[in-house]
């Protein structure tokens, strides 16, 4: 019975909105602007702040990543001929800072090296990483076939190495995988495992894995490989001695990462001549992250409620209109016997259908928006229930707040006088 | 409770009691009604006459509950409406009085159905049953066949039948009609008149305002009115031809 009510009342709401087409259209168009571009705003911001928190769910909050790189001396010189660069961390800082700090849980060595690899026909480059078992226990990936890196892979100093399924199907299509023997640089190596990799194709430097890694035990890697890596560029050869590419360190408490990190910056500065290395923290970075998202999403959250207060200003506009329009109308329904309260319902409900129709179209805009910034800028959004339901909400309120003004005008009409308004 | 010029019985609808309405024009008052008693008989058919200013209009509004009394009372159907607030007003018009204007005062965007069914909607009636006895009412009214048409579709006097059958939906006690026949030719005016004795004759109590004497002859007590006081009363015997 009440809800017939409503529906009816609704539905005399929308019949007189039909009667002026496309004026209603016009003034639902603030509220669709306004509400698309709040929900595109949300899942924007949502899809930022989740892709930051995924990120470093993959980094590893505790995890501190120290990365060798060229000095900026060293970055004049390297372009000369037959010049070698020497730098980065060494052997010794791993071992070092393995054992000066107590806070230290684990940390892994890391030797990178672009390798050609061969399974009969089938070819493509790998990124060999050279580390300790330890590496699976920084970079948690799920074990797809056969096994990890092992102790005793680096005690016996075994040639064997764990593939990531992108690099598994590639050299080894249907192949049976586990046991067979892929060719990486000059040296043949036995397959032994299988892990995902969550790293993408390009390689970020923020994320330790790539889908191309092949990991091997740290003192083969040496033995085979050595140190000393030949770049070929379009000036010529370019020869470089690393010994080790990465440290990451894992520390026991997520509070004692900065201190930790801080540790490590001095140790190494005692020992580098030249700042070739870069203490990063995953932490630190979030936080940072996090203070920028909210600045964004303060920032273009002002824009859309902005726009949604003028659309919530372009119905009242129209509204007020409306009311002088017809204030005939108001004066028979008062001389038939409509309360006060009654006129105010009315022109409240019509108020609140258009700004709610416009919600509803704007979610959809609003929805659409985030599906195009995902295609052509590859930005992730997430649209949520609290980024669609708020939108909506707030349309409804807008309808309200600013249908009342020119509703309870509507309501003080005198019905002698609208009676005989022209 | 009997008053000067009026006494109270069973068969009064209407009774204004030395009523009074002045209105502020300014630093200027203007007594519109300057202190009024008399009664209307439920069933009775009346016409109230008087030159423009004479307080015809004032006198509607208040009988009509659309306006309030500086002074002096007013009984509608046995209850004293002087002093009531505005929705309270507004539920007396609703269940006892109808209201036919010079001008139809039909809702142009709403169809003929629909605006018989207004006052229905307000008495909260059901869909179903309000288009049923809006359509009942079309019929009466001779516009059966019309129902789905809007008002700028009808002519003058299909409008007025609109208007009437609209004023007769909540079976009021008392239709006023101002000026009803204001805005129609005579051949029109005089068959709305008609259906206004055919309703009368049915036991509803009518008051017309009008200037028009052909239309107020009908009437069976015409009441002039005269700078805001009844200047006389005649009555259907008085009219003599």
């Amino acid at each position: 019975m009440m809800q017939t009510k409503i529906a009816r009342n609704i539905w005399l709401g929308i019949e007189n909105l039909l009667l002026h087409k496309l004026r209603s259209f016009l003034t639902m168009l603030g509220v669709v602007f306004g509400v698309g571009s709040v929900v595109a705003m949300l899942s924007v911001g949502e899809g930022a702040s989740k892709e930051a928190l995924e990120q470093i769910r993959k980094l590893g909050s505790n995890n501190i990543i120290i990365s060798s790189k060229k000095s900026a001396e060293e970055e004049a010189t390297s372009t000369q001929h037959s010049h070698m660069s020497i730098y980065g961390l060494t052997y010794e800082d791993y071992h070092r800072a393995s054992e000066s700090f107590k806070d230290i849980e684990h940390a892994v060595p890391v030797k990178l090296m672009r390798k050609d690899s061969r399974l009969r026909e089938r070819a493509m480059e790998l990124r060999v990483v050279g580390t300790t078992p330890t590496w699976f226990r920084l970079v948690p990936r799920e074990l797809i076939a056969g096994r990890r890196l092992q102790q005793s892979d680096l005690d016996k100093q075994a040639p064997v190495v764990v593939l990531t399924e992108h690099g598994a199907r590639k050299l080894l299509a249907t192949e049976s995988t586990i046991g067979q023997t892929v060719r990486i640089g000059g040296s043949q190596f036995r397959v032994v495992g299988i892990v995902k990799s969550e790293g993408g194709q390009a390689g970020s430097i923020q994320i330790p894995d790539q889908e191309i890694d092949a990991y091997i035990p740290i003192d083969v890697a040496r033995v085979y490989f050595g140190d000393i890596f030949t770049k070929r560029t379009s000036g010529g050869d370019e020869r470089e001695k690393v010994e080790l590419h990465q440290m990451i360190v894992q520390v026991n408490n997520e509070s004692k990462v900065e201190a930790v990190a801080e540790g490590i910056r001095r140790m190494l500065e005692q020992f580098h001549k030249k700042e070739d290395y870069k203490v990063s923290i995953p932490l630190a970075l979030r936080k940072q992250r996090e203070a920028t998202k909210r600045t964004f999403n303060i920032v273009l959250g002002s824009i859309a409620g902005i726009s949604l207060l003028v659309g919530g200003i372009g119905i009242m506009n129209i509204m007020l209109a409306s009311v002088t329009e017809r204030t005939r109308e108001i004066g028979i329904r008062r001389a038939i016997g409509a309360k006060r309260r009654q006129i105010v319902y009315q022109f409240l409900i019509e108020t609140v259908v258009l700004s709610t129709i416009g919600g509803i179209i704007g979610l959809g805009v609003g929805a659409l928006i985030p599906l195009l910034i995902t295609y052509f800028s590859g930005m992730v959004t997430v649209m949520t229930w609290k980024g669609v339901l708020l939108p909506l909400l707030i349309s409804m309120t807008i309808g309200i707040l600013f249908g009342l003004y020119p509703a309870i005008n509507a309501a003080k009409v005198d019905p002698i006088v609208a009676l005989r308004h022209e | 409770m009997a008053g000067a010029g009026a006494s109270s019985n069973d068969r009064e609808i209407l009774r204004l009691e030395d009523a009074c309405k002045i209105y502020q024009m300014g630093t200027e008052q203007v007594r519109a009604l300057a202190g009024i008693s008399v009664s209307f008989e439920k069933g009775s058919f009346w016409a109230i006459m008087g030159p423009s200013g004479s307080g015809k209009s004032t006198m509607m509004n208040i009988l009509g509950c659309l306006d309030r009394l500086t002074s002096g009372s007013y009984h509608l159907a046995g209850r004293d409406v002087s002093q009531l607030d505005d929705d309270s007003l507004s539920e007396f018009r609703l269940r006892y009085l109808g209201f036919i204007f010079q001008s139809f005062n039909l809702i142009p965007q709403l169809t003929v159905q629909r605006n018989i069914e207004l006052p229905l909607y307000y008495l909260g009636w059901e869909a179903r049953q309000s288009a049923e006895r809006a359509r009942e009412l079309a019929e009466e009214v001779g516009l059966g066949d019309r129902v789905g048409h809007r008002p700028t579709e009808l002519s003058g006097g299909q409008m007025q039948r609109v208007a009437i059958a609209r004023a007769l939906a909540n079976d009021p006690q008392v239709i006023f009609a101002d000026e009803p026949t204001g805005n129609l030719d005579s051949a029109t005016g005089e068959q709305i008149l008609e259906l206004l004795i055919k309703l009368n004759e049915a036991g509803k109590t009518i008051i017309i305002v009008t200037h028009e004497a052909s239309i107020a002859k009908h009437a069976q007590k015409r009441l002039h009115m005269l700078d805001g006081l009844i200047d006389r009363i005649e009555g259907k015997s008085d009219d003599a031809d």
